[in-house]
């Protein structure tokens, strides 16, 4: 089974071994903490973009309230992952707790795309050791990188763009696959106006209320339309 | 000892934080998973929040006061943009663009 296991996840390890790495570096030469913390932030919090956030926030000594809303929206997206695995989880027992807190990009991208059959516990199981095989990958990635940040001396100063590269690559990644633009104009448009009017500290929660409202009189108008529309039949 | 108290908080909250995301559809959503305006969020948000935090902590990255406003941060994040739709590799998009980054800032080469 863990053959099987490790075929499958093959491709995340290729993307997470560079990507952990690159925060394990970027932890260890922005941050004066213990190389190990940056393992340590793998396997209890196992998030890529928020952990790369969590070291500017560190290294600006955020508040813990700011903290806790900037990594809940920067994560909101896996408000929705669940919803496609509800029917798949039911059941897991001990090990459904696992599945929710190991469910990233990737690896939610892995279970909903692989093919599976009838027999439910099984596929659980493969799931499991799936997810698990995953954030090793990634613990492993983070290791590397914060022992090499802290044996190899480089300037540097910048390398905290990763962060704002990453935002870029994923806005577009979702643009790839939503097809649609509007969204994006959205979040830009919201990001200015809390940028002109919010102090830096309240940006991101002031941004994230304009986009939802945004979002929610787009609904309505979406739906008028399909109202309308199926009037017209 | 305050600092390592920060510390273990900052990365418990953090924690809670990310798993709220995670586990918040295994506990509200399971009988409302059909609701069009859950659908209607769950396909839009990701790409606006995505857009606005790109937005906003590109904006802050940038050195507003220099007599080129903006561009050391504005030319590295166009670099991603056009390099990500050219060979749609992140490692390589983001390697580029934070590399582009760091040598404007240390060479200092925009004035």
């Amino acid at each position: 089974m863990n053959q099987t296991v490790f075929r499958l996840t093959l491709p995340i390890l290729f993307g997470y071994l560079p990507l952990g790495t690159a925060f394990g570096v970027l932890f260890a030469t922005q941050l004066d903490y213990a190389w190990w913390i940056a393992p340590l932030m793998g396997l209890v919090i196992y998030a890529g973009a928020g952990q790369i956030l969590a070291v500017s926030l560190l290294a600006a000594s955020a508040g813990l309230v700011e903290v806790a809303v900037a990594m809940f929206v920067l994560n909101a997206r896996h408000l929705f992952y669940g919803l496609s695995l509800l029917g798949q989880f039911r059941g897991a027992g001990w090990r459904k707790a696992y599945l929710i807190f190991g469910l990233t990009d990737e690896t939610y991208s892995l279970l909903t795309s692989r093919p599976r059959t009838a027999d439910r516990p099984h596929e659980q199981q493969l799931d499991f050791r799936i997810t698990a095989f995953n954030q090793a990958y990634w613990v492993f990635g983070c290791t590397l990188g914060a022992l090499l940040g802290e044996l190899v001396a480089f300037n540097s100063t910048g390398i905290e763009f990763a962060l704002v590269a990453l935002f870029i690559v994923l806005t577009i990644e979702q643009f790839k696959a939503l097809g649609d633009a509007f969204p994006i104009w959205s979040g830009a448009f919201a990001a200015g106006i809390a940028m002109l009017l919010v102090a830096p500290t309240h940006q991101l929660i002031a941004g994230i209320a304009i986009v939802t409202a945004v979002l929610l009189g787009h609904y309505r108008k979406h739906r008028t339309a399909a109202v309308e529309g199926s009037g017209h039949d | 000892m305050t600092e390592s108290y920060y510390l273990a908080a900052f990365i418990a909250v953090s924690a809670l934080a990310t798993f709220a995301t995670r586990v918040v559809p295994f506990v509200f959503f399971d009988r409302h998973t059909e609701h069009p305006l859950i659908r209607h969020l769950g396909r839009f948000l990701p790409a606006a929040v995505m857009a606005l935090l790109a937005t906003v902590f590109l904006q802050r990255s940038a050195t507003w006061s220099a007599a080129s406003p903006g561009l050391d941060a504005l030319i590295p994040g166009m670099l991603v943009v056009v390099v990500h739709f050219w060979r749609r590799n992140a490692l390589l998009s983001i390697a580029i663009g934070t590399a582009s980054y760091m040598t404007f800032q240390q060479t200092g080469w925009l004035p």
